[in-house]
C-alpha cells in the first residue's frame, strides 16, 4: 500500500494553492547563504591556472618558485591527483578536465592550483608557476571536427562499434527510428531537406562555481558547495580522491543557478586536494571568466533534417542527421538530439543518426533539457518549411502528426497519456493567434518534447511533539521546490501547510539521492515523501489505537486526524496529529516516516509556444513582442513555481535564440567570458511571458505529477526562428539569430529579388 | 597600491606629477575598478578626484555649462537646464551602465577611458563640447574629439587629467540627438553609434551641422563631409542618402566579438539618418 505509485485520483485541499515558499525572506533579505558564503578558521584562498591554450602539450610545470613564496600552504598539479579509480574511463575524464594530465584540451582547461593565505598572494603564486607549453593544431567547430585530417583531441578515443585502430574525434554514432524512410520518401508528394546550424551556449546561472573545502589529516572531509546534486559530488569527489564516502560529507548551499551546470564536479576535487595538501580549509570561487572558459556549457550542432509528406497533410518520412559537439571529452548529447528530435510527432517510418564529436572546447554538461531545443529548432523549423510547402497552417499541419497515446515514439516507448494535442489546441484558442500583425512583424509557433527522470530517492519526515513536521529531502532545490513538497507533505498528512519545514539534507543525514536533474525534484521527492508521510501516519495510528487501546484496523486517518471506527467507538473524539505527537514521548517515542525508492514512472512532458517578434529590417535586431507558453504539468503542486520554470525556460530559449554565443577566434580561445559580450537577455529584452498550465495526469505518480522545469526551453528557438523567419520573409537557419545574421540574410534576398526582377525582365 | 584623494585640483595634479610607476585618475571608478578587478592594470598609484568640490557640480555660465570631471551622469539627467539645451547628450551620457553605474560614471571618466564605443563621446563631439585638462603647466582647454588617441589612449601628458567638460549655450534653433546600436536594449556597449547637431536657418534650411560617429573606428570620429551633405538642405530623401554614404565611407571599424566591419558601417549609416531626424526634430525643422 504505502508503496502504491498508482496515481491516486483525488480532491487536493493544499496541493494547487499559491502559498509564499520558505526560502523567500532570506533569499530578498540577504540572509540565504550561497556557494562562496561559508567560512572556515585558518581558511586559505584557492585559484587555479588555465591554458592559454586551446591545445597543447604541457612538457613541464615548474611550481618551485610559488611553493616558496611566503604565504603560499599548497601547490598542486596532476602529479597530486594520482588515477585511484583504477582507469575507469568516465571518472578519469573528470579529473582530467578538473586538472590536465600531460596536455592542456581547451582555453581554460586548469593545469595548476594553489592554495594561500590570502588572494594577493594566491594571485602572485600563479605568475610564479611556470609551464612549458607545445601548442598543438587545435579544432573548435563540430563540422571540422569530423573531417578527415582534423586535430584529434583524445588520441585514446575510438568511435564506439567502429573501427579499433582509427584516431577519430567521434566517440559514438547513435541510430533511432523505425519503419523505412526512404519508401516513406518515395510516397510523398513534397520533400523538403534542409541544414542548421546553432552555437554554442552557457547556462549563465548568476551564482559562479563555489566551495569550501576541508580534510584532515585522518582522512575525514567536508565540503559545502554550490551543486545540483552534493550525493553525486560526494560519490564523485571521495572515488577521484580515493576517500571513503562515508568520511566525506557534502552540504549543499542555496543554489543560484545551475539549469544543468551544476551537476557535474568542475574544481571541487581540486580544493579538496588542495586542503588535504596544505592541511587547511580551502576556499574556492571561481571568477566569472574561468566559469564561462571552464565549466560546462551546451553543444554547438549542425543538423539535416528531411521530411516528406503528402498534400494532405501526412507525414510519410522524417530523418535526421544531428552533429553535436561533447567539448574535449566523449558525452551523450548527440544521442539524446537524436531522441528527442521526432518526439513530438506519430510517424511510419522515422530515423535520427547522431554523432557524438569531440572538439577543443570544455567539457559539455547538461543545460536544461539538453540537446532537445536544438534538434527542435532543425525540426520545427522544417515542419513550418512543409506546411507553408502543402499550403497547411502549421498547427494544423502539427495536429495531424501529432503524437498520441498509444504512438510508438521515435526513441523506443510507447506513450501513455500525453499532452502534445491539447497544447496544440489550446494554441489554436489562445488570445495572441487573434492580434493582428503589423508590418515587419511575425508570428511563430513550435512544440517541444522532454523525457524527465526519476531516479533515486529517498526522504525522512519527522513529527515533532508540537505536532509540527520536518521533512527532510536529499534534491536540491534550485527552482522552489521546497514549497511544493512541503504542500506535499501537508496534503498527505492532513495538516496545514504553515506547519511543514522542508529542509535539504546533508550527505550523512539521508541516504543517497540522484542529482537534481532530469526535472525531477518535486516528481521524485515527492513520491518519496508520501510514501514516507504514510509510513508516519501507519504510526499515528498505532500510537491512537494504543492510547485508546482499541485494535488499529479500527483506527483511520482522515483530515490529519485518528478518528476511531464503528459505533462501539463512537464515544471516542478524534486524536489530531498534534495532541498524538505531544503524546508521544510517553507511547513509544519519536514519531517518522522514511522512504527510500527508486522514482520509475516518470511521465514526458510536451510544450507549444506561440511568439510575435518585430524585426527593424535596417539593423537586423529583432523585438520579442509577445511570448505564450502552454505546457503539460500532470498536476501543478504549486502554480506559482510551475509558471516560474515555464518562464524561466523561455526567457533562456528567447536569450539563445537571440544573442548568446560562444565566440572562438582563429587562435582558439573563447573570445567572450563576461557577460557584456555574452548576452543573456536583461528584463528589458523580454516581455511578459504567458503561461498556460495544462493537467494531464501522469499515471505513474501517486499525485499525477510531470517534470515541468525543462521542457519548455525545448520550443523557444524554433517558435523565434519560425516568428522572424514570416517577418523577415526569409529563412533564418542559424542560432543565434543575431542582428548581423538578420541583416545579412535579409540582404542576400533582397539581392536575389533583385536578380530575380532581372532575369524576369 | 598608493590611493590619494586630494582636495584640490592643485594637489591630485601634483601627485599625478610626480608619480612613479603606473597612476590612474579615479572619477567615478566605473571602468577603472573593473580593469582593477579583472587583473588588466595593477596601478601604483590612484588619485581620487571626488572629494575636489569644483569636480562635483554642473555650473550654469555666460558661456554655456561646465560639468565637473566627477560629476555623475545621473546627475546629468536631473538637471533641467542642461536637459532642455542639449537632450542629446544627456540621453548619451543616461545611456551608460545601469542605475548603479549610472550615480557614479562620469562623462569625463568615459572620455579619457578612451574607448572608441564610449556612449557620451559622439553626442560631445557634436556638441562642440571641450575638455579642461589640469595639468603641471597650469590649464588648457581642447575639443575633446582631441583627448582621445587610440583605444585606451590619451592625448594627456604627465600629470594632466580632465577637470571638466564645457559645452557651450546652443545658439538659436539647434538640436541634438545620439543612437547607439546594442544588441541588448540595455547594459551593453554600442556596437556603433551617432551623434547629431544640427542648426537651423530660415525656413527649416540647416546651416550648420556636426556629425560623429561611435565605434567605427580607433576614435570616435567627426565625420564633416556628413555634415556637408544636409547643410542646405531640410532633411530631404536625396540629403539623407547622401548622410548615409558620407558615414559609411568614414567608417574603418575591426571585425570583432562584438559586430564585423559590413554590419558596422551599415548600421552607422542608418543611425545617422535616424539620429539627423531626430535632432531635425527637435531644433524645430
Amino acid at each position: 500500500m504505502s508503496h502504491d505509485a498508482s496515481l491516486t485520483n483525488r480532491n487536493f485541499k493544499v496541493v494547487g494553492t499559491r502559498v509564499p515558499r520558505p526560502d523567500g525572506v532570506d533569499k530578498v533579505t540577504g540572509r540565504a547563504r550561497y556557494g562562496a558564503d561559508a567560512t572556515a578558521p585558518g581558511q586559505l584562498v584557492g585559484m587555479i591556472l588555465r591554458s592559454p591554450h586551446a591545445h597543447a602539450l604541457i612538457r613541464s610545470i615548474d611550481t618551485s618558485k610559488a611553493e616558496a613564496l611566503p604565504g603560499v600552504k599548497a601547490v598542486i598539479t596532476s602529479a597530486d591527483l594520482p588515477d585511484k579509480v583504477n582507469g575507469r574511463r568516465d571518472l578519469l575524464d573528470i579529473l582530467e578536465n578538473c586538472m590536465a594530465r600531460g596536455r592542456a584540451l581547451y582555453d581554460g582547461h586548469a593545469v595548476a592550483a594553489v592554495a594561500a593565505i590570502d588572494a594577493e598572494t594566491a594571485k602572485q603564486a600563479l605568475k610564479l608557476i611556470k609551464i612549458d607549453y607545445k601548442v598543438l593544431p587545435h579544432v573548435t567547430d563540430v563540422d571540422e571536427a569530423m573531417q578527415e585530417g582534423a586535430p584529434i583531441v583524445q588520441p585514446w578515443v575510438r568511435t564506439a562499434g567502429g573501427d579499433p585502430n582509427k584516431e577519430t574525434n567521434v566517440s559514438q554514432i547513435s541510430e533511432f527510428g523505425h519503419g523505412d524512410v526512404e519508401a516513406g520518401f518515395a510516397e510523398a508528394d513534397v520533400v523538403i531537406e534542409r541544414s542548421y546550424k546553432t552555437e554554442q551556449t552557457h547556462q549563465g546561472y548568476i551564482e559562479p562555481h563555489a566551495c569550501l573545502a576541508s580534510v584532515g589529516p585522518d582522512g575525514q572531509g567536508e565540503l559545502w558547495v554550490t551543486t545540483q546534486g552534493h550525493y553525486t559530488f560526494r560519490n564523485q569527489c571521495a572515488e577521484l580522491l580515493g576517500m571513503e564516502i562515508a568520511k566525506l560529507k557534502v552540504t549543499s548551499s542555496e543554489i543560484g543557478g545551475g539549469f544543468g551546470g551544476k551537476t557535474h564536479v568542475w574544481m571541487e576535487p581540486v580544493a579538496l586536494a588542495l586542503s588535504r595538501k596544505a592541511n587547511r580549509p580551502v576556499k574556492l570561487v571561481m571568477t566569472r571568466d574561468e566559469v564561462f572558459r571552464a565549466t560546462g556549457p551546451t553543444c554547438s550542432t549542425s543538423i539535416d533534417v528531411k521530411i516528406g509528406v503528402k498534400r494532405d497533410g501526412r507525414i510519410t518520412g522524417a530523418k535526421a542527421v544531428l552533429r553535436y559537439q561533447d567539448g574535449a571529452f566523449p558525452g551523450i548529447w548527440g544521442m539524446l538530439g537524436a531522441m528527442t528530435s521526432w518526439a513530438c510527432y506519430d510517424l511510419p517510418n522515422v530515423k535520427s543518426i547522431a554523432y557524438d564529436v569531440l572538439v577543443n572546447r570544455p567539457k559539455v554538461a547538461a543545460y536544461r533539457a539538453p540537446s532537445a531545443p536544438m534538434a527542435a529548432f532543425a525540426v520545427e523549423s522544417t515542419m513550418d518549411i512543409v506546411a507553408g510547402a502543402i499550403g497547411m497552417d502549421p498547427v494544423d499541419f502539427r495536429l495531424l502528426n501529432a503524437a498520441k497515446e498509444g504512438t510508438r515514439a521515435s526513441y523506443g516507448p510507447t506513450y501513455g497519456p500525453i499532452g502534445i494535442r491539447a497544447t496544440l489546441e489550446a494554441v489554436k484558442n489562445h488570445p495572441q493567434m487573434k492580434v493582428k500583425l503589423k508590418p515587419n512583424q511575425g508570428r511563430g509557433m513550435a512544440c517541444g518534447f522532454w523525457f524527465n527522470f526519476g531516479g533515486q530517492t529517498c526522504a525522512t519526515v519527522n513529527i515533532g511533539v508540537d505536532g509540527t513536521i520536518n521533512v527532510s529531502v536529499g534534491t536540491v532545490d534550485v527552482g522552489g521546490s521546497r514549497a511544493s513538497l512541503s504542500l506535499i507533505a501537508a496534503e498527505e498528512l492532513g495538516v496545514p501547510y504553515e506547519t511543514v519545514k522542508c529542509t535539504i539534507a546533508d550527505t550523512a543525514s539521508l541516504g543517497h539521492n540522484d542529482t537534481t536533474e532530469g526535472s525531477r525534484g518535486t516528481f521524485s521527492s515527492g513520491m518519496a515523501i508520501i510514501f514516507a508521510c504514510r509510513n508516519a501516519i501507519e504510526e499515528l495510528r498505532n500510537r491512537a489505537a494504543k492510547t485508546w487501546d482499541i485494535p488499529v484496523q479500527d483506527v483511520h486517518w482522515q483530515d490529519g486526524q485518528a478518528v476511531a471506527l464503528g459505533i462501539q467507538h463512537s464515544n471516542l473524539q478524534p486524536l489530531t496529529l498534534a495532541q498524538i505527537a505531544a503524546k508521544s514521548p510517553r507511547t513509544g517515542g519519536p514519531i517518522a516516516g522514511h522512504n527510500e525508492v527508486v522514482a520509475d514512472g516518470a511521465g514526458v512532458s510536451f510544450a507549444s509556444h506561440i511568439c510575435d517578434v518585430e524585426v527593424d529590417p535596417e539593423t537586423g535586431a529583432t523585438r520579442v513582442l509577445r511570448y505564450a507558453v502552454i505546457q503539460d504539468a500532470g498536476r501543478a503542486i504549486h502554480p506559482d513555481y510551475v509558471e516560474g520554470q515555464f518562464q524561466g525556460a523561455a526567457a533562456q530559449g528567447i536569450g539563445w535564440a537571440l544573442n548568446e554565443e560562444y565566440i572562438y577566434g582563429k587562435d582558439g580561445r573563447l573570445q567572450n567570458p563576461g557577460f557584456l559580450d555574452y548576452r543573456i537577455p536583461v528584463c528589458s529584452d523580454l516581455p511578459f511571458i504567458d503561461t498556460q498550465i495544462l493537467e494531464i495526469p501522469n499515471p505513474g505518480h501517486p499525485y499525477g505529477i510531470r517534470g515541468v522545469g525543462e521542457t519548455s526551453i525545448v520550443p523557444p528557438l524554433a517558435a523565434i526562428g519560425n516568428a522572424v523567419s514570416n517577418a523577415v520573409g526569409v529563412r533564418l537557419t542559424h542560432v543565434p539569430m543575431s542582428p548581423p545574421r538578420i541583416l545579412k540574410a535579409i540582404k542576400a534576398e533582397r539581392s536575389l529579388a533583385g536578380d530575380r526582377r532581372v532575369s524576369a525582365g | 597600491m598608493r590611493y590619494e584623494a586630494p582636495t584640490s585640483t592643485k594637489d591630485a595634479v601634483t601627485l599625478l606629477s610626480r608619480a612613479k610607476g603606473s597612476a590612474f585618475v579615479l572619477a567615478g571608478g566605473s571602468d577603472l575598478l573593473v580593469r582593477m578587478k579583472g587583473g588588466f592594470i595593477e596601478p601604483d598609484l590612484v588619485v581620487d578626484i571626488k572629494r575636489i568640490p569644483a569636480l562635483q557640480e554642473i555650473r550654469k555660465t555666460s558661456t554655456g555649462f561646465r560639468i565637473g570631471a566627477a560629476v555623475p551622469c545621473a546627475a546629468m539627467g536631473e538637471h533641467a537646464g542642461l536637459r532642455k539645451a542639449w537632450p542629446g547628450v544627456v540621453e548619451a551620457a543616461n545611456l551608460i551602465g545601469s542605475d548603479q553605474i549610472q550615480s557614479r560614471c562620469t562623462v569625463a571618466g568615459n572620455l579619457c577611458n578612451a574607448s572608441p564605443a564610449a556612449d557620451s563621446v559622439p553626442a560631445l563631439v557634436a556638441a562642440k563640447a571641450k575638455a579642461v585638462i589640469a595639468g603641471p603647466k597650469g590649464r588648457r582647454t581642447v575639443p575633446v574629439e582631441k583627448v582621445p588617441a587610440g583605444p585606451g589612449r590619451t592625448t594627456l601628458g604627465k600629470g594632466e587629467f580632465v577637470e571638466a567638460i564645457l559645452l557651450p549655450l546652443p545658439k538659436g534653433k539647434t538640436g541634438d540627438a545620439y543612437l547607439r546600436f546594442t544588441p541588448r536594449t540595455e547594459m551593453d556597449i554600442a556596437v556603433c553609434s551617432a551623434g547629431v547637431c544640427l542648426k537651423l536657418g530660415r525656413g527649416g534650411v540647416i546651416e550648420e551641422a556636426r556629425v560623429a560617429l561611435g565605434a567605427v573606428a580607433p576614435t570616435v570620429v567627426l565625420v564633416p563631409a556628413a555634415a556637408k551633405a544636409i547643410v542646405g538642405t531640410k532633411l530631404d530623401e536625396a540629403a539623407l542618402a547622401a548622410l548615409t554614404a558620407a558615414c559609411e565611407a568614414a567608417c574603418a571599424p575591426i571585425d570583432d566579438k562584438r559586430g564585423t566591419v559590413e554590419f558596422r558601417t551599415e548600421v552607422a549609416g542608418v543611425l545617422a539618418r535616424r539620429a539627423a531626424k531626430i535632432a531635425y526634430q527637435r531644433a524645430g525643422g
